[in-house]
């Protein structure tokens, strides 16, 4: 099963990137604005040896890192408080109803004018982006805890905070590592646009821009590439992280994967 | 050891129980038998502190229940939502021994003692969902009895389980139950099994409900699945209790053999 869909995803990948190749040799498309495949692909590959690309990679996945590890440490706390504390949700429900739907790059503009530290400003945004699925799926996940699961621990004689901690976290736990896998996605994206949006010294962001400006269209969307196959390899590690850590999950839900 | 005198408890406005009134003596095993929907669990959160009754009141060891009392363990029917599925069955069974201060290589003895209490040694590494129902139900019995309870209240423990399983319970907690001296108080909808098990039986009306009877068993201690039913005592208080849950009125010649 696990064969047959790597299969065909490598399939369908390859036919896209022969047709692509295919079009551009008919002379189709002006090879200046969008150069051929086969370009595109050398010219990902000269990248791996391009010292100011490597920095700028590097750049990105530090901001990308560090501002995921601040999100989980902001989000789960905050998504664990409004879970518990109803009352608490009720009151900042209608505050997240109304900032969720904003596109998060629409708060790099206001992140450009509060930092003037290019790391901050990225940081922040991720953290601003990426915390809204952590929280939600916690506030949630925490709502759906089995009661009798939370019953049999208080007959025990163990408070409040022993139940939150003991069977309300680790019963949430699967949903909200989904949360923060979809976070980990949101905040690659939210790096390179603050720095398209934003500038600065360094950053795949700024690597494409200077790129583009250079005219090699070429390297400029070989670096896309390398981005969204960075998106693409994260995810599929965190989804490989969850099916280890959450056996239990699965095998009770009875998924088949 | 355990009062329970006129409880009372509503849900809004819907009286569930009406003035109940049981006792048990220490090392006492009663049953509580009742129609589905009569207050049974209500009851029995009441009496581990779990819900605030309306009225009435419930003494352990001569003190009101008024928080959730630290001697007293509770198995629940399902016990698939009572354990938890990210735990081996040795770490559901030590987790509430964290209650009695213990530490982590005591509180792992204990469970393993426990286990093995309930035949299920070679288990002790297993995950619940590794687990038949039957199993896991002795895992959420070995996790009571590591606890040291003197009170161990159960909540139809064994309506989940196969006939055949049921039975093997229905001993194994007449064992551990005389092996401890705790005082048991075992709610089920099953006539049969409330005699079988029970050391009294007690016989709840529908809701709103109170007690109709309050019967002892005269079979003595030791049980066989097979002669203890077959015993004319065993007969005559099973169809006796069997009416009583139909909502008849006690017979006079079976109250006064008492
Ligand atoms: N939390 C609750 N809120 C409202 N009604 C309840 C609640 N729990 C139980 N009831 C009602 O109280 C009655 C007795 O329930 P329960 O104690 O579970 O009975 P039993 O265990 O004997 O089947 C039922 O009619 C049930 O619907
Ligand atoms: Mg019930």
């Amino acid at each position: 099963m696990e064969h047959a869909r790597v299969l065909r995803g490598v399939a369908g990948v390859a036919g896209f990137l022969a047709a692509a190749e295919i079009v551009g040799a008919t002379g189709l498309i002006d090879d200046r604005f969008l150069p051929r495949m086969s370009a595109i692909l050398r010219g990902a590959a000269e990248l791996l040896a391009d010292q100011e690309f490597l920095a700028d990679a590097r750049a990105t996945l530090a901001a990308w890192g560090l501002g995921l590890l601040l999100t989980v440490a902001v989000a789960v706390p905050a998504g664990l408080a409004l879970g518990a504390l109803p009352p608490v949700e009720r009151a900042v429900r209608p505050l997240i109803e109304f900032l969720r739907p904003i596109p998060s790059v629409a708060v790099v503009p206001l992140a450009i004018l509060l930092f003037s530290d290019n790391l901050h400003l990225r940081v922040a945004v991720v953290v601003y982006a990426a915390s809204w699925p952590i929280v939600i799926n916690t506030i949630y996940a925490l709502r759906d805890v089995d009661p009798l699961a939370k019953e049999t621990l208080r007959s025990f004689g163990f408070g409040p905070m022993s139940v939150l901690l003991r069977v309300a976290l680790p019963s949430a736990a699967p949903f909200i590592a989904t949360g923060i896998r979809v976070a980990a996605g949101t905040a690659i994206i939210l790096v390179i646009s603050a720095e398209l949006l934003a500038g600065g010294a360094e950053g795949v962001g700024i690597y494409i821009m200077e790129a583009a400006s250079g005219n090699r269209m070429d390297l400029m969307l070989g670096a896309t590439l390398w981005a969204g196959l960075f998106g693409v390899l994260s995810n599929s590690a965190l989804v490989a992280v969850e099916r280890r850590l959450f056996r239990w999950h699965d095998a009770r839900a009875g998924v088949a994967r | 050891m355990l009062e329970i005198t006129d409880l009372v408890h509503s849900y809004g406005s819907h009286r569930v129980l009406d003035g109940v009134s049981i006792r048990a003596a220490e090392g006492e095993l009663v049953c509580v038998v009742g129609p589905s929907g009569c207050g049974k669990s209500t009851l029995l959160r009441s009496v581990a502190g779990l819900i605030r009754p309306t009225g009435g009141r419930v003494l352990i060891d001569g003190r009101p229940v008024e928080r959730i009392p630290d001697n007293l363990a509770v198995v629940f029917q399902d016990y698939s939502r009572s354990l938890y599925p990210w735990m081996t069955a040795a770490n559901n069974v030590a987790l509430p021994l964290r209650r009695r201060g213990l530490d982590r290589r005591r509180r792992r003895e204990a469970a393993m003692a426990a286990l093995d209490q309930v035949g299920l040694a070679d288990a002790a590494e297993k995950y619940p969902w590794e687990m038949s129902g039957g199993m896991q139900q002795r895992v959420s019995i070995a996790r009571a009895l590591a606890y040291r309870p003197s009170l161990l209240l159960m909540d139809e423990p064994f309506g989940s389980v196969d006939a055949q399983t049921r039975e093997d319970l229905e001993d194994l907690v007449l064992r551990v139950c005389a092996h401890h001296g705790m005082t048991t108080l075992l709610i089920t909808h099953d006539i049969d099994e409330s005699v079988y098990v029970g050391d009294r039986v007690i016989v709840l009306t529908r809701s709103p409900t109170r007690v109709a009877a309050d019967l002892p068993v005269d079979l003595g201690r030791s049980r066989d699945q097979i002669a203890t039913r077959q015993l004319g005592a065993f007969v005559r208080l099973r169809a006796e209790v069997g009416r009583l849950v139909r909502g008849g009125s006690p017979t006079p010649t079976v109250l006064e053999k008492h």
